[in-house]
């Protein structure tokens, strides 16, 4: 162990200021660097996706995928009409990807980053509801159009309102009352409920509005426990038991990524699928992986009508031949989703630029062209009607999981479509208002 | 020397200077990077007392991260604004819970003093997660802050608590040293060599060390809060969580403890490592780092700051 | 009267699962003074490398119940040529610093093979599932536990009654004891005290990667994986005493049971309790229970 020498011979000022130098040269060089890289006929997307860790395997790289596709397709001009016009206001894409992992205060750091020193045009990114709400406000600070495809969180749009920000899909509250409706329907006499949820806002939320909707719709019903393991934690022995002990008649969860599957494992393992009726509101992401290993029977969704719940339209027909000719695997929801996104991009671009007559639209022009934007895309309509027209408004879909073991895929029964009229909150209104309030004005088909 | 300023205080003094007038010529991005590098070079200079005592904290994010949700929950629940208000309300909060803790914990040594500071961290770490008031796993941002009652945001709020950072990191190094070399400052090396030796001079060392466990805390507490205002966004997986403590004893040792300097050194290139490494290896960047702090260990077993120290002695 | 089964079983489960990678740590702790957080990376290359041989394995069409064997033969593939090259390759020379600096370079190691974990085997999460339904279930109830579960409890009972017998009747063991009492005392006796940090960090690691191994079949392995283990994995060490084979044992059970309880009657505390025992016993017997007093120096 070396003895800590006396410092008074140590330093002079001149050294100390060498050191900041070294700092100081840093960061101007490179500070510098990347604003000469930037030509005039390309669009920088900074993209933020799970890219590492529990979440990356089956969120993240299917959403990757998405977004890879749909800027090979645009850089070609090779989406069928009207989306066949080459790049987004005629500039090429060229994309950063960036892990979406390590945390909310990190992925702050990090959005400032890509902005201030990648020089970013414009943001596509966050999967996770803690990174999206903490992400938003830096994006309005720094005015950087930034285009959500996959966090549900409803606080989001709820609690603020935003200027740059948008958000392609419905939040979790349509997740959560269409899930309350499915059973309704399909299981008239479920009475106790359970939730194991991620314990962080995304789960805290769709189990919240789940349990309140479902009580409203079913007044006798009863919560028999609410467990809220640690996100990523892997293992779920102890919570299956205190599953298996109350016996309820239906376990609701918004578990995803690896979590989704190891407790899919576990709890199929010891049977809890045959005692109660499982729903997996965002099981569709994890079920081409899981294959037969997810037990028929439990019920999915794929946060709306997405992957194999999305209509057969020419646009979703052209999207599944595409992605699968360069990924093989067929599109999950977060592949739709951030393909979705981009379209909505585009067309927002490419209506802007129209709109000054040609040429690389400002960000404030690309911002208005985006809010209430109506655009058709892959099997289904997005209205960005919500959140003064930063937010879609979407319906949703539930089925319930086969595998067909003389094809060896994945597939539903039992589908049931929602409007969006039926689970979502009439515009203006607080979900969890909404729901608490009765779900008024709901119009279900 | 007394009344007379040293030269390590003529040194820092300067480096101040170069601080304030570099935030003319930095990118923004650096301007937010050398905050939340300073601040949690702040951190780092409070293990540097503890170390020279022979002591490190593998729970020091506690004191981060009471820092960061003091500013985080009296903007929220409490409605205070200002940053200094807040910022000082943090050191004094860290150092309470310090002052609290270290009754307890200034009694062990070694790896158990190390261990029980790991413990207490995860039970913060545990409460947060826990708790859906407190933001749980998600956090909550902390936005909408104020100077003097005026509100500011964006390019202001950086700039202002950069400089607020650049002046605390100056003041607190020149208390810190003025502090190691006093009466009490001496006696570190001394109780890390023997402690009972130093009983037998009449000091309680117990006392001794919870002191400095005091200072290290709200040094942290401080660090946090800077970073929390920077950030804009607290939550316990960037503030509290064990991995967090373990950056901590990582620039402490990477930088080394040769001087007050030493730990804003070290943390701003541990800062700059890391962003690059980031954005250059992203599937990489933990390789990157973990293959420096061997190579630090190895071949600069004094830290960085033994680089600079060679420096001088040759002219 | 079911509660209490359960928060039983549930907890012995996973004192089982915890004490596999606790009492590797505290071995190599208790030997050579060396906290390894890179024990946490061997616990997760034990499992990738046992999704990945299993998957490998049942492909091959071979009799599914060789895949515990398959498991078992991971976690030695990967412990005792990972345990070799880190103790000879690298800590060997590192011997004689702070214990503290010996953390750090287990912490630099923790970091390399976080990533070169993403490099071998890619982001993707990989699972081999099927061991874990193998063995059928028992239900006592309403419960239902996987048996695979259950023989997690046996298989931690071997691994103690092994490492028990190791060091007590054999000779490394009985040397590896007089190192653990007094290093130099050992050397003064002529004990090779270089062989026996070798064996001991090779023993530990196997430990390790035989705890990821058989937790492998029960979740989708990931990177960072090992993260969260390797803390739990501390403060069972710390609560038993750091270095005491016995105080693994209690360690474990007692955070298993505790947090088990935690699940079932008090979600909220799960997290929390864990550290809150730790920090109690550490305030009583800071030794941990089990630990050995140290005489302060003069």
């Amino acid at each position: 162990m070396s003895a800590v020498k006396p410092m008074r011979k140590i330093f002079s000022a001149r050294f100390l200021s060498v050191g900041l130098g070294v700092f100081i040269a840093v960061s101007l060089l490179t500070g510098a660097a990347p604003q000469k890289a930037q030509a005039a006929e390309t669009l920088k997307i900074g993209v933020v996706l799970f890219l590492s860790g529990a979440a990356a395997g089956p969120f993240g790289i299917p959403a990757r995928n998405g977004v890879e596709t749909l800027i090979a397709a645009i850089n070609g001009g090779k989406i069928p009409a009207p989306y066949n016009t080459k790049g987004m206001a005629g500039a090429q894409i060229e994309a950063v990807y960036i892990d979406e992992s390590g945390g909310a205060t990190k992925q702050v750091t990090e959005f400032r980053n890509l902005v201030q020193r990648q020089k970013v045009d414009v943001v596509v990114g966050y999967i996770s509801s803690g990174n999206c709400i903490a992400v938003a406000p830096v994006a309005d600070e720094l005015k950087m159009l930034t285009v959500i495809p996959i966090c549900g969180t409803p606080r989001l749009f709820e609690d603020a309102s935003y200027k740059y920000v948008f958000r392609t899909i419905s939040d979790s509250i349509t997740d959560s009352v269409g899930a309350a409706h499915y059973i309704k329907e399909k299981f008239p006499n479920a009475r106790t409920i359970a939730g194991i949820n991620p314990n962080y806002a995304w789960g805290q939320d769709s189990w919240r509005d789940f349990h309140l909707a479902f009580k409203l719709m079913n007044p006798d019903s009863e919560i028999v426990t609410e467990q809220f393991p640690k996100l990523f934690a892997g293992t779920f022995t102890s919570e299956i038991s205190v599953l298996l002990r109350k016996k309820p008649d239906v376990i609701h969860s918004s578990l995803w990524g690896a979590d989704l599957e190891s407790f899919v494992n576990q709890a199929a393992a010891r049977g809890l699928n045959k005692r109660s009726k499982i729903i997996l509101t965002i099981g569709e992401a994890n079920m081409f992986r899981l294959g037969a290993k997810m037990p028929d029977g439990i019920i999915i969704s794929a946060r709306g009508p997405y992957g194999v719940l999305a209509r057969q339209t020419p646009l979703n027909d052209w999207f599944r031949a595409a992605y699968q000719d360069l990924f093989t695997a067929p599109p999950v929801y977060p592949s739709y989703m951030t393909a979705q996104a981009m379209l909505g991009l585009k067309i927002a671009y490419d209506k802007a630029s129209q709109a000054r007559g040609g040429g690389m639209p400002s960000t404030e022009e690309v911002v208005k062209a985006f809010e209430y934007l109506k655009y058709e895309a892959f099997g289904i309509t997005i209205d960005m009607a919500y959140g003064n027209g930063h937010q879609a408004f979407t319906g949703t879909a539930y089925g319930q999981f086969k595998f067909d073991k003389s094809t060896g895929t994945a597939t539903f029964t039992d589908i049931m479509w929602f409007d969006p009229e039926c689970v979502n909150a009439p515009k203006g209104m607080k979900g969890a208002a909404w729901i608490k309030g009765g779900m008024k004005g709901a119009k279900c088909g | 020397m007394r009344g007379m300023l040293s030269k390590t205080e003529i040194g820092l003094f300067v480096a101040l200077a170069v601080l304030l007038l570099a935030k003319l010529i930095l990118p923004e991005w650096a301007v937010t990077l050398g905050t939340v590098a300073l601040a949690r070079g702040l951190v780092v200079l409070g293990l540097l007392i503890l170390w020279r005592t022979g002591l490190i904290s593998f729970g020091q994010a506690l004191f981060f991260g009471t820092g960061g949700y003091t500013v985080g929950l009296l903007r929220v629940y409490g409605g205070l604004t200002d940053i200094f208000v807040l910022t000082l309300l943090a050191f004094l909060f860290a150092g309470l819970l310090a002052y609290l803790l270290g009754l307890l914990i200034s009694r062990y040594r070694e790896i158990f003093f190390a261990m029980l500071c790991l413990a207490f961290s995860m039970m913060l770490y545990g409460v947060l997660v826990k708790t859906e008031v407190l933001g749980s796993t998600d956090g909550f941002n902390v936005v909408g802050l104020t100077l003097f009652g005026f509100p500011i945001e964006g390019n202001t709020l950086q700039t202002v608590n950069y400089f607020w950072m650049c002046l605390l990191a100056c003041a607190m190094s020149i208390l810190v040293h003025r502090y190691l070399s006093s009466t009490m400052g001496h006696l570190s090396p001394a109780i890390r060599d023997n402690e009972i030796r130093v009983e037998y001079l009449g000091v309680s060392v117990q006392r001794t060390i919870n002191v400095k466990f005091v200072i290290a805390g709200a040094l942290a507490g401080g660090g946090g809060a800077i970073t929390a205002i920077a950030v804009g966004h607290v939550d316990p997986d960037a503030m509290v969580y064990w991995l967090i403590s373990g950056e901590f004893v990582f620039v402490t040792i990477f930088a080394g403890t040769g001087s007050v300097a030493a730990p804003f050194l070290g943390s701003v290139i541990f800062e700059l490592l890391r962003t690059y490494a980031f954005e250059y290896m992203p599937l990489l960047w933990q390789l990157t780092m973990g293959t420096v702090l061997l190579i630090v260990i190895v071949f600069l077993p004094n830290g960085l700051w033994s680089l600079v120290q060679r420096g001088p002695r040759k002219g | 009267m079911l509660t209490l089964i359960a928060i039983l079983l549930d907890g012995l489960i996973f004192a089982s699962w915890i004490f596999i990678v606790a009492v590797g740590l505290t071995l190599i702790f208790g030997v050579m003074r060396i906290l390894n957080i890179a024990h946490g990376s061997l616990y997760a290359f034990g499992a990738y490398v046992a999704a990945w041989l299993v998957g490998q394995y049942l492909s091959a069409g071979y009799a599914p119940m060789g895949s515990f064997a398959v498991l078992l033969l991971s976690a030695i593939i990967v412990g005792v040529p990972m345990g070799f090259i880190m103790e000879r390759g690298l800590l060997r020379f590192m011997y004689g610093r702070d214990e503290v600096i010996m953390v750090l370079v287990t912490y630099a190691v923790f970091l390399i093979l976080e990533d070169a974990i993403m490099l071998i085997w890619g982001t993707d999460a990989y699972f081999a599932f099927e061991p874990y339904s193998l063995l059928g279930n028992t239900e006592i109830e309403a419960l239902v536990f996987s048996n695979y579960d259950l023989a997690m409890i046996a298989l931690a009972l071997v691994v103690g009654a092994l490492l028990w017998w190791g060091l007590n009747h054999t000779r490394v063991g009985k040397y590896l004891q007089v190192v653990i009492h007094d290093r130099e005392l050992a050397q003064a006796l002529g004990i090779n005290v270089t062989r026996v940090f070798t064996i001991t960090f090779m023993v530990g690691a196997v430990l390790g990667a035989l705890g990821g191994a058989f937790t492998a079949p029960q979740i989708s392995v990931t990177p960072g994986m090992g993260v969260e283990v390797i803390v739990l994995a501390f403060a069972v060490v710390v609560i038993g005493g750091m270095g005491s084979f016995p105080g693994a044992v209690v360690g474990a059970v007692l955070v298993g049971i505790i947090r088990a309880a935690a699940v079932h009657l008090l979600p909220q505390l799960e997290l929390f309790i864990i550290y809150a025992v730790m920090a109690l016993v550490l305030v009583f017997r800071p030794q941990g229970l089990f630990g050995q007093a140290e005489a302060r120096k003069i």
